[in-house]
């Protein structure tokens, strides 16, 4: 018999019993929509962390302070250890100054980077931010511009001078009044709130109104959000300010070091991480991660998590699948009087069979594609609501009906097969 | 010529019960072509367990059974579906038609099977002819339900005749009947009968049986009596006393004022 009159005569029989083809299907249909749902809120996740580690910059190396090779992520700020110095930073710095000629070097930017939380005063507002102390390589390496004045320079770093760069937000948030241009030169007050090293408050540090007087000489161009997390709510000052007017700290949170170009990343790598050595008596108490180490570790949960929740998805379309085996026998009973009509009338036991089975492949198929428009259409809305990237997966939609199209072969067979084998004479006889 | 149908000493032993059932113990029977043929019997007397093994629905435990030649005991389960597909057709006392399934889908059903490939549309017109045959080519969209019994039942003898059977072959077809009805049916079948077409059927009622031109009788799984019938009765001769008898009875209600 023909495929298409076979595929018309089992859509015929799922319509005529709408309601119960639907619950049936609604079990892939869950299933699948799951499935898709995670998938693309777990490729969005992704995808964002990949986009907030690309977007630090281009060929960078990180060095972390503690030895974090033995998985556990990547712990932000880093503060556990405190092994890490400014001299390892300067020894980094003045190790490839030493190469003769540019074209050797395979490192083009070093920055120390300590981090901590602070209020921030200004204009009689006042503001929680994070303040970062870094080097003056720190916007080339970041490939972060500054969009008015100026980044601070090695001489105000080795003289920790109490200069600032803000971000848009602290403008926003300190400044409403004015235009980024116009802050340049304006002062502000740090107070900190530990968030590393010693965490020492600094009252009474400078001035008379208590805090640290910064003043503004440059604004970095806007970045937006990344993660969730506002890139401008931010304030660089040198390091060296930081560590001894700030957090009181002795120790780096990171260094940021740039290679020359992709194929170099190993070897700086490599270099640095044998220089610390050196520098640490042999202890490597100290990670050195790429961006592609960094992208591994980030994404590793989210990995695990997707493909947990997937197993689980997986579990509901078995479910489903056992759904459309039980109404499958259902109906083979039901139509026992019809099988026994086409047996009679010269159907091959093949015949019934492939029949039935088609109704269980198109039950679980449109259940399946009805599951995909759901699962698209319920990561978007969520992603929507909670703020969520979604990037839904062309591969996992593919996979998603095709496995609910072998379910449906798997979980018809069974009472498809029992269909065919019916003997004629009993099948007609049948009430 | 030869026989159509040839039976020599058939037998069928049921042997799913504790004691086994020897429902057909050696009939042979020869059916030629045009004939048309009422086999009769009470219940138990073995005249469905012969009709399932002529319509090559079951297999005789002993005995030869050739259908137009062709040894039916030897076939396997796809051989006997291509048969009565192919040379057999089928009417059933309870019709068995398709339910939610269009007159004509019903009577395309066979082809739907059959060996030849036709395009839809041949079928179509296939199916379209087989009801003209028995008169209901206006209904073709009707769906079982909206017919009446009788009308379901040409359907269903339309679906039985769409692949052109040598044989066909019709279970109690006017049991679920009325007698108007059942003349109605009746003459299809002689006006089938007439064009050359093969029909065996199984009845209990007297009077249907009538309509035949061959009688058999069957009584504990042997044949009893084989008889032609004598002064057949004529479907269209019976419909018209059938018409004049009612409208008798209506005049007669008309001319009496009490009613």
């Amino acid at each position: 018999m023909r495929f298409f009159t076979t595929l018309k005569m089992a859509l015929r029989a799922l319509r005529r019993n709408t309601m119960r083809s639907i619950l049936t299907a609604l079990g892939i249909i869950i299933g699948v929509a799951a499935v898709i749902a995670m998938v693309s809120i777990g490729n969005g996740a992704k995808a964002q962390v990949q986009a907030a580690i690309a977007s630090m910059g281009d060929n960078l190396v990180l060095v972390y302070p503690g030895n974090q090779s033995t998985g556990g992520g990547v712990r932000g700020g880093a503060g556990g250890a405190t092994t890490l110095l400014p001299a390892d930073a300067e020894a980094v710095v003045s190790n490839y100054q030493e190469s003769t000629t540019p074209e050797d070097n395979s490192v083009i930017g070093v920055s120390p980077y300590v981090q901590g939380r602070a209020q921030v005063l200004a204009n009689g507002l006042n503001w929680p931010t994070q303040v970062y102390g870094v080097g003056p390589d720190f916007p080339s390496i970041r490939s972060w511009r500054v969009s008015d004045g100026v980044f601070f320079d090695d001489p105000e770093v080795t003289a920790s001078a109490k200069v600032a760069v803000v971000g848009k937000t602290i403008i926003d948030n300190l400044f409403p009044d004015l235009e980024p241009s116009q802050v340049i030169g304006q002062s502000i007050r740090l107070f900190s709130q530990g968030g590393g090293g010693n965490g020492a408050n600094n009252y009474g540090g400078g001035g008379t109104g208590g805090g640290t007087p910064f003043r503004i000489i440059g604004v970095m161009a806007p970045k937006g959000f990344t993660s969730n997390q506002d890139q401008d709510d931010v304030i660089y000052i040198p390091y060296t300010s930081h560590m001894k007017r700030i957090s009181r700290r002795t120790n780096l949170s990171q260094i940021y070091i740039q290679a020359k170009d992709e194929d170099s990343v190993a070897k700086v790598k490599a270099d640095v991480s044998d220089l610390l050595t050196q520098r640490h008596s042999g202890n490597t108490d100290f990670t050195v991660q790429d961006q592609a180490d960094i992208t591994a570790l980030r994404t590793a949960s989210t990995d695990a998590m997707t493909y947990l929740l997937g197993a689980i998805a997986g579990v509901s379309l078995v479910v489903g699948g056992i759904g459309i085996m039980n109404i499958m026998l259902v109906s083979v009973t039901e139509r026992t009087r019809e099988i026994g009509i086409r047996l009679a009338l010269g159907a091959h036991g093949k015949d019934v069979l492939t029949q039935f089975l088609i109704e269980a492949i198109a039950l679980s198929s449109l259940g399946g594609l009805v599951g995909v428009a759901l699962g698209i259409g319920g990561s978007i809305a969520l992603g929507n609501y909670k703020g969520w990237p979604v990037e839904p997966s062309t591969a996992a939609m593919v996979i998603a009906v095709g496995f609910s199209a072998a379910v449906g072969v798997f979980f018809g067979y069974y009472p498809a097969r029992k269909a065919a084998q019916l003997d004629p004479i009993e099948a007609l006889r049948y009430e | 010529m030869p026989p159509i149908v040839k039976i020599e000493d058939l037998h069928k032993i049921y042997d799913s019960g504790e004691v086994p059932v020897h429902a057909v113990r050696g009939v042979s029977l020869d059916i030629h072509q045009k004939e048309f043929l009422a086999l009769m019997g009470a219940s138990g007397s073995g005249k469905s367990t012969l009709m399932n093994t002529l319509g090559c629905l079951d297999r005789p435990t002993r005995g030869r059974y050739l259908l137009d030649g062709v040894d039916v005991a030897q076939l396997d389960k796809n051989e006997l579906a291509d048969i009565r597909n192919q040379k057999l057709g089928f009417v059933f006392q309870g019709f068995n038609l398709l339910s939610r399934t269009t007159a004509l889908e019903n009577v395309e059903l066979p082809m739907l099977y059959g060996k030849r490939k036709m395009s839809s549309k041949q079928m179509r017109e296939r199916a379209m002819h087989c009801l003209e045959i028995v008169g209901l080519a206006k209904r073709f969209d009707h769906m079982p339900n909206q017919l009446s019994g009788g009308q379901q039942q040409r359907v269903a003898i339309a679906r039985a005749l769409v692949n052109e059977p040598q044989v066909l072959l019709a279970d109690e077809p006017t049991g679920n009947l009325d007698s108007k009805t059942s003349i109605e049916v009746m003459g299809v079948f002689q006006k089938l009968n007439e064009q050359g077409i093969t029909i065996v059927m199984v009845t209990h009622e007297l009077d249907v049986a009538h309509y035949c031109k061959r009688n058999l009788i069957l009584r504990d799984g042997v044949i009893v009596r084989d008889e032609l019938v004598q002064d057949r009765s004529i479907a269209e001769i019976e419909l018209a006393k059938l018409k004049e008898a009612e409208t008798a009875a209506k005049l007669l209600a008309a001319g009496s004022p009490a009613h």
